[in-house]
């Protein structure tokens, strides 16, 4: 199985040099072909190993494939783990990656940089897998750099626009203050547990259990908890939890696609994946299961709130992303990995699918974003507009769809969980089902429904994309619907993770188990419960203002002028971060400038001593006269002085 | 006493083989016309690659067991076999890297290759003494063609004024190492390594003479290395040689070097360690010093490599008077790694000069990136790895060399040695920034054949691997070093 594993993880890279060092030798075509058969067949290799996974016992994998270094009694691996909770990340990233480079192919057709988006999303492939695949913290920080630094690279994809450079700099900056704790984290599990490798840490969990730190004299706080917490703020940062989620809406100054790969099916889930991952350890902790589930529960509600005055159709699917990770948080916070991997997957599966439908839409109005300029595309786009109300009814969480098993699950285990926090969470996630449906809804009738309100011109130009666009988009749609059906009882109540998540406490999803039935009778069971209900209302509400009656949303912002501004300007997280951090920096900054570098470190330090050494050099390249005796004379000097120093020392 | 076994003789073929191509190499080379000299060049090649295959045959696919041969003149092990692998491979990057330097300047003759073949040989016996005769006959073997080599083209005053200044004090070195062995001859009663250490740890020599034969040696292998006082010969040579002369005797030499302190100093002189780690110390901390303060003053490419050689054989002196295995085969792998750099840098100043035209100063860098970004990134990252700046193998040479002086308890040499190495970085950051920030003054178009494009880019490609794949090659020099007898 090795070489399996090695060619689902280095195919796309290999894709990602020829796209990215021969691009302009092998053509457009061959560029998209190659990223496309390497991401393809790293795509049918993980379905494969899902495969026997499912139905030939396939065994657990955890090997290191190569020594990196080793430093002291610690070695730094390059290996692999696969277990089950690996290969569904597998299938749902080659998937979607697959799907996005398929539809690469009809977005970015008229792109200069067509040969090196291919590189980058395939590289981008690569260093995902590189990341769910490990089976160590350094290897795991590497891919999660290297995902980083290639979500970077496409948000600023297109590098002459003002706003993507401006988006690209914060996604970087919040990127650092989150990957700052998870690099402390990662240094609390070197310095207490003394390994790196995943499994080590893990059996060393229960004894470092009951261990302290003195982080200020006389404060002790437990090592698990710091740890964990510590780990959890790079999570915020990469999966774009409050108050670290301000990089992602403004991500979308990227290409489509990538906001569909990156931005909300794979990479932004990359913190989820890692806590589950690390469920051995953080079940030790509760106070840190808390802070993780109070935060995954404001995200989720207060990000949906902004997605109801966006006018940008792809900010609402921002916002709308940024709420389902704040669930996939709280499902993590409630213990429920499981349940959270679950929802993680048909949401790669249903956002993506909304994006890349956003996509088409963009291309069909020539890149014109506003939603208050579209309005009655289901006529022209009848593809894309059944494949967006499919991934719609998915995202709320309507019955039968894929996002109401897993949305139902993290509601219930939230609302079983006893944690502190948990009845907060809980209101929060529920009264989040409403919003997500309202916003959701106002989406599809301002952008399929109601009149026409683009121009003339933009008008006469609208058609169904092409097949490259359309098929990914039926493919995508297909999972949205069926996914749970099939995967509802493995993954949640079967024994689906094995050991690879750690429940130590009740099951949180034993209540949700025991009123399963199958997925029909669940389905139906759901019109009996209140988020099904409060989805159904948001999305009435959502038809009544926006279909039959528009006048009411403009009188409504006004009746609620102070709540819609504050909406609007998305609670002056933007404004408090650019006057307090962006501003103070570059204060404290400028004072460090004047007097610590240019005074202290410039003028004695750094001209200082590049003068003493340029003057030194300057003389001791005198003695380099040219002349054949001075350097003999030189020589005999050197003779001289250590025959003294030595042989003469020896006589005495 | 002296036996001869025809037995043995097996174990010296790559050396028989070496021979005799060159000597076959040098008749064939009268009667190929001048418009056929590619032939020559093929069949140089092709020697290096021969003798290569005929070393790894020797190991029969396992670790070769140390053998000493021809009555204690000769050894053969895993030491001796990498290095001479790497001074075959580097040699063949050279004769790859100068050919259309040579045509270009009306010097692609046989001699150049014949010169080169017989160095090569002079190295590998170096590489393979086990008594101070073939060490010395190593030796002058390699001098007498490096000298040569530097006067290669006669019509040039510059080059045979170094040659003269080179030979000169090479013979003056030569005459130092000869006397010491005498010395020590005096002193043990025996040339070979073997039988000296025994002496010496047995207390049975005197004293003194040892003594006075220990800092004539070590000044004779000083000069090999070109450590401070006795580098004078090396910024001069560097210059006034050919550029391809240089890339040769940048890089290979180096290797020998390294195998003939270890040979010498730990094998035959083991029981002295105390005295000539002291003198190594100066020595290394001097060339440290000199070699990355004055690299800064030169506006000369040629000579600004010259002080970074002085440079990086101070770290090289590091490994070897540490005087434990971690720190000799520190000192093998940082050989190894700067011939590789070495040649690369020096690859790329042959890349960009031409007919007329010798890219030697400093500005001839100048927006190298637009004129072409991949040799400019090449370049970048020899520059970048003879600095030391991670993740380029670079680097990891230096830390090895720098963990092993400090397993030593000479924490104090690792803050010397790293306090110069940050002063030196500011000269290879100073070809980045002229190659990627300033204009071009030359547009002339580079273009190089598919070979040297071929091998540079390996050149390129090997030293970016090795630093992801440090680990083996460190492997191999830990295994290598601990064969060495003694």
């Amino acid at each position: 199985m090795q070489n399996q594993y090695l060619i689902i993880a280095l195919a796309p890279l290999a894709g990602a040099i020829v796209a990215g060092l021969l691009g302009r030798k092998i053509g457009r075509a061959g560029a998209h072909w190659v990223t496309i058969l390497t991401v393809g067949l790293s795509c049918i290799l993980s379905l494969d190993v899902m495969r026997r996974f499912l139905f030939q016992d396939l065994p657990v994998f955890n090997e290191n494939l190569y020594t990196w270094l080793s430093v002291g009694d610690i070695e730094f691996h390059v290996g692999f783990l696969v277990d089950k909770l690996t290969a569904l990340m597998m299938c749902v990233v080659t998937f979607v990656s697959l799907m996005v480079h398929i539809y690469t192919v009809g977005y970015m057709k008229d792109d200069d940089g067509y040969q090196r988006f291919f590189s980058y999303i395939s590289l981008f492939t690569f260093a995902m897998l590189m990341l769910v695949m490990s089976n160590n913290f350094m290897q795991l920080f590497f891919g999660w750099e290297a995902v980083g630094l290639v979500s970077y690279l496409l948000i600023g994809f297109w590098h002459k626009k003002e706003t993507a450079i401006f988006a690209n700099m914060k996604a970087f900056l919040v990127n650092r203050v989150g990957d700052f704790g998870f690099l402390l984290g990662i240094g609390c599990v070197l310095f207490y547990f003394n390994s790196m490798d995943y499994s080590e840490v893990f059996a060393r969990a229960d004894s470092v259990q009951g261990m302290t730190m003195e982080l200020f004299s006389g404060h002790h706080w437990s090592v698990i908890t710091v740890t964990c917490i510590l780990l959890f703020i790079g999570a915020m940062g990469k999966s774009a939890q409050a108050p670290l989620h301000v990089w992602l809406p403004d991500s979308m100054e990227g290409p489509t696609p990538i906001s569909a790969l990156i931005h909300a099916a794979t990479m932004v889930t990359a913190g989820i994946f890692m806590v589950a991952r690390m469920s051995p350890l953080f079940e030790f902790s509760e106070v840190a299961l808390s802070f993780v589930l109070i935060i995954g529960a404001i995200t989720a509600f207060f990000m949906g709130l902004i997605g109801l005055v966006q006018n940008d159709i792809k900010r609402v699917i921002a916002y709308s992303t940024l709420s389902q990770l704040g669930y996939m948080t709280a499902a993590l916070g409630a213990s429920a990995y499981s349940a959270a991997i679950f929802h993680l997957m048909t949401h790669a599966f249903f956002k993506a699918l909304l994006f890349l439908g956003a996509g088409s839409v963009i291309i069909a109005l020539h890149h014109k974003q506003d939603m208050r300029e579209m309005g009655g595309l289901r006529r022209y786009m009848p593809v894309t507009w059944i494949t967006a109300w499919i991934g719609t009814l998915a995202l709320i969480g309507f019955p039968g769809f894929a996002g109401f098993y897993s949305k139902d699950a993290i509601i219930s285990a939230v609302s079983h969980a006893t944690r502190d926090g948990a009845g907060f969470a809980s209101v929060l996630l529920i009264a989040g089902v409403f919003v997500t449906a309202l916003y959701s809804f106002r989406l599809l009738y301002l952008v399929f429904h109601n009149k026409e309100r683009m121009d003339e011109q933009t008008r006469s130009h609208i058609h169904e994309s092409p097949w490259v666009v359309t098929l990914p988009l039926i493919l995508l749609a297909i999972p949205s619907i069926g996914i749970s059906w099939w995967a509802t009882e493995p993954l949640l109540f079967g024994d689906f993770f094995g050991s690879a998540i750690t429940v130590l406490g009740a099951n949180p999803l034993a209540t949700l188990e025991s009123e399963w039935h199958g997925p029909l009778a669940f389905a139906l069971h759901g019109f009996m419960t209140l988020p099904v209900w409060l989805a159904i209302a948001g999305a009435l509400l959502a038809t009544i203002i926006y279909l039959f009656r528009p006048g009411i949303a403009d009188s409504a912002a006004k009746g609620l002028r102070p709540l819609h501004t504050l909406l609007d300007r998305k609670y002056y997280f933007d404004e408090f971060n650019q006057i307090v951090f962006a501003r103070g920096a570059r204060k404290l900054g400028q004072l460090f400038y004047r007097f610590g570098d240019q005074a202290i470190i410039d003028r004695v330090f750094v001209n200082g001593s590049a003068r003493m050494v340029g003057w030194v050099s300057g003389i001791l390249r005198q003695v380099q006269t040219g002349r054949l005796y001075h350097y003999a004379f030189g020589m005999i000097i050197g003779l001289i002085v250590l025959l003294g120093l030595f042989a003469l020392t020896t006589w005495n | 006493m002296m036996e001869f076994n025809t037995s043995e003789l097996t174990l010296l073929i790559p050396e028989m083989l070496l021979l005799t191509m060159a000597c076959v190499v040098l008749v064939a080379d009268l009667f190929i016309p001048e418009q056929r000299r590619g032939i020559t060049y093929l069949l140089s090649i092709a020697t290096l690659v021969f003798t290569a295959i005929a070393i790894l045959r020797l190991h029969d696919g396992s670790a070769i067991a140390t053998t000493v041969i021809m009555n204690g003149a000769f050894v053969r092990d895993q030491l001796g076999d990498v290095l001479k692998l790497c001074i075959l491979g580097v040699t063949g990057i050279v004769f790859v890297y100068s050919k259309a330097y040579l045509r270009e300047r009306n010097l692609f003759k046989g001699e150049f290759y014949v010169l080169c073949l017989f160095a090569v040989l002079g190295m590998m016996v170096i590489v393979s003494s086990a008594n101070m005769l073939s060490v010395y006959l190593g030796i002058e073997l390699l001098a007498l063609s490096s000298y040569t080599l530097v006067a290669l083209n006669r019509d040039s005053g510059v080059a045979s004024e170094s040659a003269m200044k080179y030979f000169v004090l090479g013979a003056m070195a030569s005459g130092m190492l000869l006397y010491g062995i005498s010395m020590i001859y005096g002193a043990t009663g025996t040339i070979d390594f073997q039988t000296m250490s025994e002496v010496i740890a047995a207390g049975g020599a005197n004293g003194m003479i040892l003594s006075f034969g220990l800092v004539f040696v070590v000044i004779g292998l000083a000069f090999k290395f070109g450590a401070v006082p006795f580098h004078m010969w090396l910024p001069d040579v560097y210059e006034g040689a050919p550029t391809a002369v240089t890339l040769f005797i940048s890089s290979a030499p180096k290797l020998a070097a390294v195998a003939m302190a270890l040979r010498l100093l730990d094998f035959g002189l083991g029981g002295l360690f105390e005295h000539w780690q002291q003198m190594l110390i100066i020595m290394a901390v001097l060339s440290l010093m000199l070699g990355n303060v004055v690299a800064i003053a030169q506006t000369n490419i040629k000579r600004m490599l010259a002080y970074s050689t002085i440079a990086h054989v101070g770290f090289m002196l590091l490994g070897i008077l540490s005087g434990s295995e971690t720190g000799y085969a520190a000192a093998m792998f940082y050989a190894i790694t700067y011939a590789i750099m070495s040649a690369g840098a020096f690859g790329v100043v042959i890349l960009l000069s031409r007919a007329g035209f010798e890219a030697e100063t400093l500005d001839d860098f100048a927006g190298l990136n637009r004129r072409n970004p991949w040799y400019a990134f090449v370049m970048l990252s020899m520059m970048a790895s003879l600095a030391g700046i991670p993740p380029f193998v670079g680097f990891f040479a230096k830390l090895q060399i720098i963990n092993a002086v400090v397993d030593v308890n000479l924490t104090w040499l690792a803050i010397v040695a790293v306090i110069f190495s940050v002063i030196g970085v500011f000269y290879y950051l100073r070809i980045i920034k002229l190659m990627y920030m300033d204009e071009p003054t030359d547009e002339h178009p580079i273009s190089p054949r598919v070979d040297m494009a071929a091998v540079l880019s390996i050149n390129g490609a090997l030293q970016l691997l090795l630093s992801i794949f440090a680990g083996p090659l460190i492997a191999v020099c830990v295994i290598a070093v601990s064969g060495i007898p003694g």
